[in-house]
């Protein structure tokens, strides 16, 4: 081999380029697809009139154009690139590929907490921010609080963390669901949050949710080099000059953090933190120095266009966009992993 | 002395796994720790790496290691462990790089030095041809050779083998420590290593170091500590010692059974039943 033609697994540009041109192209897909006829071209025409104070479409238009349709993409764009981020991050730091951002009771914290929003008619709010992705924020933050603590008690070695956010998962679900059933008229409000949504009051989720998706995002990027060296083990990896200890849990609380607040104003939409970084890692290799920017990248992607399905497919009533990313997305992952190299892929069998 | 380790003991779970060794190793020298299973070999290097608490003092040019946080320590002391973690998927040029940690700039970015000291090594231990393979596809000396590079490329003065050779075929064996032999007079690297072959023990490394129960029960050069006595009573096998131009040779051999005449074997011919 020519020395030169040495490759690490730096993000390789073209896939780089692949995955910026596929947001872009699906950004502009959101944007046009729905019941008010809006194309490309009106899109550019508003944009340019926004920024240089040119004539731009009718006001009509405008307010779908610019409260209803890109305030919903932007916001399908951040929870999708976040579900998708903190599950690369958990399946980096917990050495297992099938990890998902749900893993540490994220979910049932945030269902436990959006729940006894619906049902006790809060009306706490703060700032912009109402009561039900307040309260699912804060149940999220705390059900991976609980599990770090049962987790500490019991050595707080990866195993005891998982066995923890299973054993906190099943009994705040267990609460939520008894909450649940205690109040039968919000049954259906329930339900619809936790089959997961993406529906927006204009830009309100979106402001509220980005700084700690930036932040989120910044860390666990920045850091992605170091779940490469956690994938030899704590020894090895302490040996190679790291603190595991330290890096898992910054980490975890990066990912954990986007993870409450994407949840916060989506609901539980399942499978992305799953699919995403999985085909990822099935196409480009396992170093997380490519997977976890493709995984905010193509997370953003993925949930746009399961967005565009949902709003779609039975229109003018829309699906609940977890009921499409599953739908859509297990067969594909299924063809993903019978395509690619080494038949049902090594990861899959886990390390 | 460049290496000093001093007093160096380690208890876990309320024993004493390694008990006030001592020992010194020059620039360029090569110390082999020997023992029966259960010594405290694999112990002792971790403890000299910083990844078990342990007390006593270990000095390396001058400094003490006890003192350097982690990152200081692997730029300063590379571990080749038994059993490495091999991650799925890795591929060859990746894992080396890993080696590069402690060089690299806050939160893994990698410099075009990182680089290029990689490119460097996986030439020199011809590994270039190998790089873009993933590490679970390569044959049992290979994968050696990845991990002596990765643990090259942390560009350390002390290099510690934890029993390097295992698993691998006699060729290998003698590839794999000819490989480090070279590269410790070209990089004046400092070598420690647990090996359980007394004979390539006492073949490569300058000094030997016979541990049991965790304390240092005869050191010296390979003649000294590889005598039938000594391994007999810490090893409790029987071995005959061949001087050889390349240095001692440990046979075991078998003890005869007393009172048993060792019996011919004979081959019987098949009868084919009859009906």
């Amino acid at each position: 081999m020519h020395d030169g033609a040495l490759r690490t697994a730096r993000l390789p540009l073209r896939w780089g380029m692949a995955a910026g041109g596929l947001l872009v192209a699906v950004v502009l897909l959101g944007i046009v697809v729905g019941p008010a006829g809006i194309s490309i071209g009106d899109v550019f025409r508003s944009l340019v009139a926004r920024l240089d104070g040119g004539e731009g479409l009718d006001p009509r238009m405008e307010a779908i154009l610019w409260e209803i349709r890109i305030p919903r993409v932007v916001l399908g764009g951040l929870v999708g690139a976040a579900l998708a981020g903190s599950g690369a991050t958990y399946q980096g730091v917990f050495r297992n590929p099938l990890a998902d951002p749900y893993l540490l009771g994220v979910a049932a914290g945030a269902g436990l907490g959006a729940t006894l929003a619906i049902t006790s008619g809060w009306t706490a709010t703060w700032g912009p921010v109402g009561p039900l992705p307040l309260a699912a924020f804060v149940g999220g933050l705390l059900g991976v609080g609980l599990t770090y603590l049962v987790g500490s008690a019991a050595g707080r070695t990866n195993l005891a963390l998982i066995l923890a956010g299973i054993a906190v998962a099943a009994f705040l679900t267990a609460v939520q669901t008894y909450v649940q059933q205690r109040h039968a008229d919000t049954l259906r409000e329930v339900y619809g949050w936790i089959l997961g949504r993406l529906s927006t009051v204009g830009w309100t989720e979106v402001v509220v949710i980005t700084p700690y998706l930036v932040v989120a995002a910044a860390i666990t990027v920045a850091a992605r080099g170091l779940l490469d060296v956690l994938a030899v083990g704590d020894e090895e990896a302490t040996a190679l000059g790291i603190s595991p200890a330290r890096v898992r849990n910054v980490l975890v609380v990066a990912a954990t953090l986007g993870a409450a607040s994407a949840v916060a104003v989506s609901g539980l939409i399942g499978f992305v933190g799953i699919i995403v970084p999985h085909t990822i890692r099935l196409v480009v290799g396992a170093s997380y120095r490519a997977i976890l920017p493709l995984s905010f990248v193509l997370g953003a992607a993925f949930l746009i266009l399961a967005d565009v399905l949902a709003r779609t497919v039975v229109a003018p009533a829309e699906l609940p966009i977890g009921v499409v990313t599953a739908f859509f997305g297990a067969p594909f992952f299924a063809l993903v992993l019978r395509t690619t190299r080494g038949g049902m892929g090594d990861a899959a069998r886990g390390r | 002395m460049p290496l000093e380790v001093d007093d160096l003991t380690v208890e876990l779970g309320g024993r004493r796994v390694v008990d006030g060794v001592t020992f010194t190793v020059p620039t360029g020298g090569w110390l082999s720790v020997l023992g029966p299973n259960g010594a405290g070999k694999s112990t002792l290097l971790r403890a000299v790496a910083g990844l078990v608490p342990a007390t006593g003092r270990v000095r390396l040019d001058g400094e003490d290691l006890c003192r350097l946080g982690r990152r200081a320590r692997a730029r300063r002391v590379a571990l080749v462990p038994q059993r490495p973690e091999l991650p799925r998927g890795m591929t060859v040029v990746d894992y080396v790089l890993l080696g590069r940690t402690a060089h690299a700039g806050f939160l893994a970015g990698y410099s075009r030095r990182d680089h290029d000291v990689v490119r460097t090594t996986l030439r020199r231990l011809d590994l270039l041809g190998l790089a873009h393979r993933e590490l679970t596809t390569l044959s049992g000396g290979e994968l050696r050779r990845a991990v002596i590079a990765r643990a090259l490329a942390q560009d350390a003065s002390l290099l510690l083998l934890d029993e390097p050779t295992a698993a691998l075929d006699v060729g290998r064996q003698q590839e794999v420590l000819e490989l480090v032999d070279e590269l410790r007079r070209e990089r004046a690297l400092i070598v420690v290593g647990a090996l359980h072959d007394l004979t390539l023990a006492g073949q490569f490394a300058d000094r030997l170091v016979l541990l049991d129960d965790g304390r240092v029960a005869v050191d010296g050069d390979a003649r000294r500590v590889l005598t039938p006595e000594t391994v007999r009573r810490h090893f409790g096998a029987t071995v005959r010692i061949l001087e050889d131009p390349g240095g001692v040779v440990v046979i075991p051999v078998r003890e005869p059974v007393r009172g048993r005449d060792p019996q011919p074997i004979t081959a019987t011919p098949k009868t084919r039943p009859t009906r």
